[in-house]
């Protein structure tokens, strides 16, 4: 008896979903992740929005995830299979899966798809980013200020446009308050391998570097510099427990406004291919907790922040010179969002060839 | 009373065949009690694991797909394995064949059609083929530990794979990131049944059945099993031990690199940084569960493609972790190789100590 009364249940809400055409009463939103949920850092992120979805929405969503999810053949099955099994929004989370997502994407034209770090949409694929090099300005303004040496230790993990804006960034920030000021870089060529990571950070150390900035994820970093007795940025999530000393800021990936717009969106039937790339302005990047300096370079980074949520201030903005002394963006203007995706220069100052 | 391993006269068949089959028995019930256990209902989540992705078209599709390259793989292995030179740097063979295959789409790419494809296969094979030889040689001439210099090869052919997809051949028009172009379908093996099953499908069944044929129907492999048990017989009989160390490494190097040249010209349909997520290794565990007969690899293969299946099912329906899928192929393994001690022991129950007439007064 109970399974029929289950059946015709399902029948019903089959019915409704049908009769209420765009806007749906219920929504099931699902995540795709590269890494393990609880990685310390950029999955991490992903999945407490996730959680913060759940929690804003209550019975009106529900959610699930895939994780560990390697690029590749592995993705397109993992997304299509969170597409069979009734997602309405499927968030894809790292740029490997830009082509699978694209490519389950046209099988299922009723299910949403958002593509985290990419550049191909569809007709149901959005895409969505954040400007974290806004955060790496005001994180190169700070290490100016608190280095003695006058020289940054940036541990990077791939040469992809995203890495090489954050790097130019942090240098043009740190410019902006001491035109000396040398960054030395090393490319570890993984996202997260705390062996490897650390070792760079020794490696920096012991070149005269008393801040370490990394583009990699794991706290390995920061723990060095806790030692050494130095500062350190973090990355991705709060780090400040891995270095209470140490910790000046870290770089936060807030994706929980983002999520909560785009899952109302689906409610409301109003969701529609979009190209997101925010930052600061819209709380999704920020720069937290600012602790371990003075009081003089804390205002200062908070007046910057500011500045840059008001578009007063464009970190990319002319004249910049690239490092080989050629105009990187002429006087006068703002390089446009196509030239950053593609960003494949260093800015002028940085010791180090850019891997091509 | 106790309990004593005994070694058996001579080595059980029926073990042979039953150590994998208790290896899953044993494993699935320790699984069903991790399950129960952490207020899980084994029932629903075994039913979610081994069954559901049986139940629809689409995920047999998918499991075929991700059959393939372990198969292909553990098939060359088990003629490795068969005559015990032990090449555990499939991964790196694979990936050496997706290089090679990879040179016309990525160079040329206006050239297409039926015959490129064909000429792409032939270069993956000769790929994993060249890359196989490189430890057969060291083997051969410096009696280098093959075990070693394989393992170690996967990296250098993982990362020389890494430098070419994210430096000479990177997509122009990729926004730097780390891709060569897309592969057009003039450039990829044609689909022959559903949606995603590829012409790779045809090279596995003719895999299996050739390498039946070639173990149990020839001499040839009649000497690799000699040369494997006992060199010295083996030499006796006038086989090369030497030849026989290359073809084997031939054998199961081309079929590495046919594998990773299915999944460029594929379910990837462009060289990548990585181009497999462990097939190599897998394909190991595959080889052993499936004894080193190819009809034993065909179902094990299957059985560790379904954990994977079944894994992924079990995060989205009841929000297991991944790691439980790793869980079971490690169990499975431990499972496998406990049990096998079973062909050369068995367990015989002493009811009372012995005792020694002469100490007895």
């Amino acid at each position: 008896m109970r399974k029929y009364l289950v059946a015709i249940g399902a029948i019903a809400i089959a019915a409704g979903a049908v009769s209420a055409a765009n806007a749906a009463d219920k929504v099931k939103a699902c995540f795709v992740y590269t890494g393990p949920h609880n990685d310390g850092g950029w999955s991490q992120q992903h999945d407490e929005a996730r959680l913060a979805v759940e929690k804003h929405f209550g019975d009106k969503v529900e959610t699930a995830y895939v994780e560990n999810v390697p690029e590749g053949p592995d993705a397109e099955r993992a997304i299509e299979r969170l597409a069979r099994s009734g997602c309405n929004i499927i968030f894809t989370t790292s740029f490997g899966f830009m082509d699978p997502t694209l490519k389950v994407a046209a099988k299922f034209p009723k299910v949403k798809f958002e593509h985290d770090a990419g550049y191909k949409m569809a007709e149901n694929v959005s895409i969505y980013n954040m400007r974290w090099y806004e955060g790496r300005y005001v994180q190169g303004q700070i290490a100016a200020k608190m280095s003695k040496t006058g020289v940054a230790g940036y541990i990077v993990s791939f040469p992809i446009p995203e890495v090489v804006m954050g790097i130019d960034a942090f240098m043009l920030g740190a410019q902006s308050v001491n035109p000396d000021f040398k960054v030395k870089i090393v490319w570890a060529n993984t996202w997260f391998d705390p062996g490897k990571e650390a070792d760079a950070a020794k490696a920096l150390i012991d070149q005269g570097a008393d801040i370490i900035v990394q583009h990699t994820d794991s706290p390995a970093a920061m723990q060095i510099a806790e030692e050494r007795g130095l500062h350190a940025f973090g990355q991705s999530a709060d780090m400040s427990k891995f270095g209470p000393k140490a910790h000046l800021a870290s770089l936060i990936d807030n994706w929980t406004p983002y999520y909560i717009e785009r899952v109302q969106a689906v409610l409301d039937g109003t969701w529609k291919s979009t190209d997101t790339w925010e930052g600061m302005k819209a709380d999704f990047v920020l720069l937290q907790p600012l602790q371990n300096m003075p009081d003089d370079v804390k205002a200062m980074a908070e007046d910057t922040i500011k500045k840059i949520e008001s578009g007063e201030l464009q970190v990319f903005k002319g004249p910049i010179t690239k490092q080989d002394g050629t105009i990187g963006i002429p006087a006068g203007t703002v390089a446009d969002d196509k030239t950053l995706l593609g960003l494949n220069w260093y800015v002028k100052g940085i010791d180090d060839k850019l891997p091509q | 009373m106790r309990i004593i391993l005994e070694r058996r006269p001579d080595h059980s068949q029926t073990m042979v065949l039953l150590s994998p089959v208790l290896a899953i028995a044993l494993s699935l019930v320790s699984f069903f009690i991790i399950f129960a256990v952490s207020k899980i209902d084994p029932f629903q989540a075994l039913y979610v694991y081994f069954i559901e992705p049986l139940t629809a078209l689409w995920s047999i599709e998918d499991l075929l797909a991700k059959a393939i390259p372990i198969i292909l793989i553990a098939i060359g292995l088990s003629f490795c394995y068969q005559s015990a030179v032990w090449n555990i740097g499939a991964e790196g063979q694979l990936a050496a064949g997706a290089l090679a295959g990879s040179i016309i789409p990525v160079l040329q790419p206006t050239w297409q059609g039926p015959l490129v494809v064909t000429a792409m296969m032939v270069m993956g094979v000769l790929g994993g083929m060249a890359y196989a030889a490189i430890p057969a040689v060291l083997k051969i001439r410096f009696n280098a530990n093959e075990t070693l210099t394989t393992l170690m090869l996967v990296y250098v052919a993982n990362l020389f794979l890494d430098y070419v997809a994210r430096g000479p051949w990177r997509d122009p028009g990729g926004y730097n990131f780390p891709n060569s172009r897309a592969f057009d379908e003039g450039q990829m093996l044609p689909i022959v049944a559903g949606d995603s099953i590829r012409l790779s499908i045809v090279f596995v069944i003719i895999a299996v059945i050739a390498a039946w044929f070639l173990t149990s129907k020839t001499i040839t492999g009649f000497k690799i099993r000699v040369l494997g048990m006992s060199p010295r017989a083996g030499a006796f009989g006038g086989f090369s031990r030497n030849k026989m160390v290359m073809m084997t490494f031939l054998i199961s190097g081309g079929l590495a690199g046919l594998a990773g040249i299915c999944e460029v010209a594929g379910p990837i349909g462009q060289l990548r940084t990585t181009v497999s997520p462990g097939y190599g290794f897998t394909a190991i565990i595959v080889a052993f569960l499936g004894r080193l007969h190819p009809f034993g690899i065909l179902i094990a293969g299957l059985l560790l493609a379904l954990s994977y299946m079944g894994g992924e099912g079990a995060q989205v329906a009841l929000g297991l972790s991944d790691q439980t899928t790793q869980v079971f192929q490690g169990m499975l393994l431990f499972y496998v190789l406990a049990c096998d001690s079973f062909i050369y022991y068995r367990l015989k129950i002493v009811r009372q100590r012995a005792v020694d007439p002469a100490l007895a007064r």
